[in-house]
């Protein structure tokens, strides 16, 4: 092991920014500085052209018109923004009903329950054991007043990627608009708003190694989506989204968005190998059992459940790598995954849990490395374990009766 | 870009030690603050570093900064957040409001409430006698910004929030335009919201922070992962928010330097501004030291502004946001400015590296644009 440790293997928590991304936006933070809403001087027309030509490469990686491009301050406040600026604007002559699945981040888990505190029925659907949709479960659930339905391309947790096409497929039959959250996915599946049936699409910089503080909403124009601004104010963004356009972080999203599609075929073979590489070592060891559907799943996560032992006392035992127990964004708290439990899995199961996340600066010595160093920490942690012991002696635990104490 | 910059209140320059403090979070970012790694907690604590600096520079605890996207949304989640809580009432804004302010204001009207809007006199201060008159309807929130950014001219805040406080009404105050340009103190100014930008103090764009009175209840406005102790969800943006922390300090720090070397430069360019008889907007009320607005009454704003940006001087004609429009300023027509007079408005806003030089050449430019513009118009006639 030649590396630094400890190594980061937590790439769907957040990238670091390619060095590419920070030369480029660095101009915008010295000389460059205007604000790109003055429309009286070069220092302000040359800040709107950067955020234009931005604009422009975040269209292209999705194959959208750059007009329906929205920039916003991140995921959770395009998936804030798509929500409840669609419902609010459609619910009048639609319907007050919003589908989502109980999978979903909680950008949009938060922003539904909102919607139902001001009055909206929600339907949050799980998935099936594999963490995929099932088309027809969803169509079932679409009822006449569904207003909007928001699904996640690629989860966060467990890298499996939805069916938009058909899901969305299924929205138009019904009259429904359909939100995709995409922060997960960009960089890692091809996304092609020219064929899919989506309606709004949230992006997101900091999962694609660009800067963290700048997301985009897609909102499509053919035929026109209108949403209600949740931000107002100088009616920046056409009215959608007011606010000083942070001109460095939009160009360092432009940057990393034309470097994903640039790179993002040879980079996903290198990253699948890894990961697969990864699995195989790791699936050595007994009681080992992978979270979601491993085909259709994006080749940067592997999520991995390891039995008989205790999910908080794993992670201390494998500092020397950075990995996450659960989402980023709940690991504050100690509940179990929430993603887990509504794939069925037990609590045991769901709190043991590891998600691993590779990325563009991950070496094979570090997957060796991690293979070797979880292999021997599970080992040890199991010698310490007394349901382990009783499960080696062949004893059914689900049998035991346990006294309370 | 050669051009002489003096539109500071639209975006400052970034300072260059503030960069320097950036930089490590911007090329290596790696750490969510939210995971409990050590990735994780490195990028927590630097924010917890950059929560004390912006307390410090108003004299509020960290506890009660929350971190936001910029001034904008500080604006809209005071406005919004804290009305969420509350039955219908009425809300009380000053007519010369920022439209951060006076946009999610109005969008109260669907709610029920009633919004009032509170005139200010001739020289762009707040009318006492008209704040105790809108008061009289039962008024749970009032918002008042603590300089303009069109005029510069300050509020009397602590005196409106006296008033407030009497009909048990809640004071917001946009300080985005008075941070870093004089001393401000949370607690003294008796307010309960305060919003606050780091673009405009020499910081980053995309960081700003809502400072809040924790016997406050506000609901937020962005769901999500709970970030902000649930009042405002979202990845924290830890290289704008490091880089904001230090240019509070750095403004704490330097506010007297900084002062002084604006004022002596805007005595400078008045002074000039009057022999070229310029009417200058709020001129007898407290200002911000650094701003100048001003108008010939014979000469478009819009094509003055054009004219000096083709000499290299950076001016704005309004504020940057509503730049787009040719109506006249709201903040001029609040202050009673006719029509003609207030479509030739503009605005200059000093700053860091501004030179006693520049202000000289910008004079003489302007003193030949007015000509040549003038000579232009006789001709059309």
């Amino acid at each position: 092991m030649t590396g630094k440790t400890p190594i980061y293997l937590d790439y769907s928590a957040t990238t670091p920014v390619d060095p590419r991304v920070a030369e480029k936006m660095i101009p915008y933070l010295t000389e460059r500085y205007g604000n790109p809403a003055s429309r009286s001087h070069v220092f302000g027309w040359d800040a709107e052209k950067a955020v234009e030509d931005a604009r422009a490469e975040v269209a292209a990686l999705v194959h959208c018109d750059p007009r329906e491009i929205v920039w916003t301050s991140g995921a959770t406040e395009s998936n804030n923004l798509a929500i409840k600026g669609a419902v609010h604007f459609y619910a009048g002559t639609k319907g007050k009903h919003i589908l989502t699945i109980s999978t979903e981040h909680k950008a949009v888990l938060d922003t539904v329950r909102e919607l139902e505190r001001q009055g909206y029925e929600a339907t949050y659907l799980d998935p099936e054991p594999d963490g995929l949709v099932d088309a027809a479960r969803f169509q079932a659930a679409l009822r006449p007043d569904t207003v909007l339905a928001s699904v996640m391309l690629v989860n966060n947790e467990i890298g499996v990627i939805q069916d938009i096409e058909t899901l969305g497929s299924l929205c138009r039959a019904n009259g429904t608009l359909f939100h995709v959250d995409a922060a997960q996915a960009t960089g890692k599946v091809a996304i092609d708003l020219s064929r899919l049936p989506v309606d709004l699409m949230s992006f997101s910089a900091h999962k694609t190694y660009g800067p963290k503080g700048i997301g985009a909403l897609y909102v499509r124009r053919k035929p026109r989506i209108r949403i209600e601004a949740q931000m107002h104010g100088g009616g920046h963004e056409r009215g959608m989204r007011s606010g000083t356009l942070p001109t460095h972080q939009i160009v360092g999203m432009g940057e990393a968005f034309r470097i994903a599609r640039e790179e993002m075929e040879l980079e996903n073979a290198r990253i699948r190998r890894l990961r697969d590489k990864l699995w195989a070592g790791l699936s050595e060891t007994e009681e080992v059992y992978l979270n979601g559907d491993l085909k259709q799943r994006v080749p940067h996560n592997l999520n991995v459940s390891f039995n008989f032992v205790e999910g908080e006392s794993l992670i201390m035992a494998v500092k020397e790598i950075a990995v996450s127990s659960g989402s980023a964004c709940t690991s504050a708290s100690l509940e179990p995954s929430y993603v887990l439990r509504a794939l069925g899995r037990s609590d045991e199961l769901a709190h043991s849990s590891i998600r691993f996340s590779i990325g563009r600066f991950t070496t094979e010595e570090e997957i060796d490395y991690t293979i070797h160093l979880v292999k021997s920490r599970i080992g040890k942690l199991r010698e310490l374990s007394p349901l382990w012991e009783m499960y080696q002696e062949g004893i059914d635990l689900d049998s035991v009766q346990w006294a309370a104490h | 870009m050669n051009a002489v910059y003096f539109d500071h209140n639209a975006t400052t320059a970034l300072d260059s030690r503030v960069l320097e403090a950036m930089l490590p979070y911007l090329r290596l970012q790696q750490g969510n603050p939210t995971s409990r790694h050590g990735f994780g907690r490195h990028a927590r604590n630097a924010i917890e570093q950059a929560r004390e600096q912006v307390a410090a520079a108003v004299g509020a605890h960290p506890s009660q900064v929350v971190f936001t996207s910029g001034g904008t949304e500080a604006d809209n989640l005071a406005i919004l957040g804290i009305t969420a809580i509350l039955p219908p009432a009425q809300i009380a804004v000053s007519a010369i409001e920022h439209p951060a302010v006076l946009r999610p204001a109005h969008t109260l009207r669907d709610r029920g409430w009633q919004v009032a809007e509170i005139a200010v006199d001739a020289d762009g201060r707040l009318d006492m006698d008209s704040l105790h008159t809108v008061l009289r309807q039962p008024t749970a929130l009032v918002s008042v910004m603590a300089a303009n950014n069109e005029t510069g001219v300050l509020q009397d805040l602590a005196a409106v929030s006296e008033t407030a406080r009497r009909v048990g009404a809640f004071v917001h105050t946009d300080a985005v335009q008075a941070l870093g340009k004089l001393a401000i103190d949370f607690h003294a100014l008796g307010v309960q919201a305060m919003s606050l930008s780091a673009h405009k103090i020499y910081g980053p764009q995309g960081a700003g922070a809502l400072v809040l009175d924790k016997r406050v209840d506000i609901r937020p406005v962005l769901h999500g992962g709970g970030q902000e102790k649930g009042l405002r969800s979202g990845t924290e943006n830890i290289a704008a928010i490091v880089g904001f922390g230090l240019a509070c300090e750095l403004a704490r720090r330097e506010l007297a330097q900084r002062t002084a070397a604006v004022v002596s430069l805007r005595e400078r360019l008045e002074a000039g501004l009057h022999r070229l008889d310029a009417t200058i907007f709020g001129e007898r009320a407290p200002r911000l030291p650094n701003t100048s607005f001003f108008a010939f009454p014979d000469i478009e704003g819009e094509t003055l502004v054009m004219a000096l940006d083709r000499r290299g001087f950076a001016v704005a004609s309004g504020s940057a946001c509503s730049s787009d429009s040719t109506e006249p300023s709201h903040v001029l027509t609040a202050m009673g400015v006719a029509p003609a007079i207030a479509r030739g408005a503009v605005r200059v806003s000093l700053g860091a590296g501004n030179t006693a030089d520049e202000v000289r050449a910008f004079l003489h430019a302007l003193e030949d644009e007015l000509t040549r513009l003038r000579s232009m118009a006789a001709i059309a006639v």
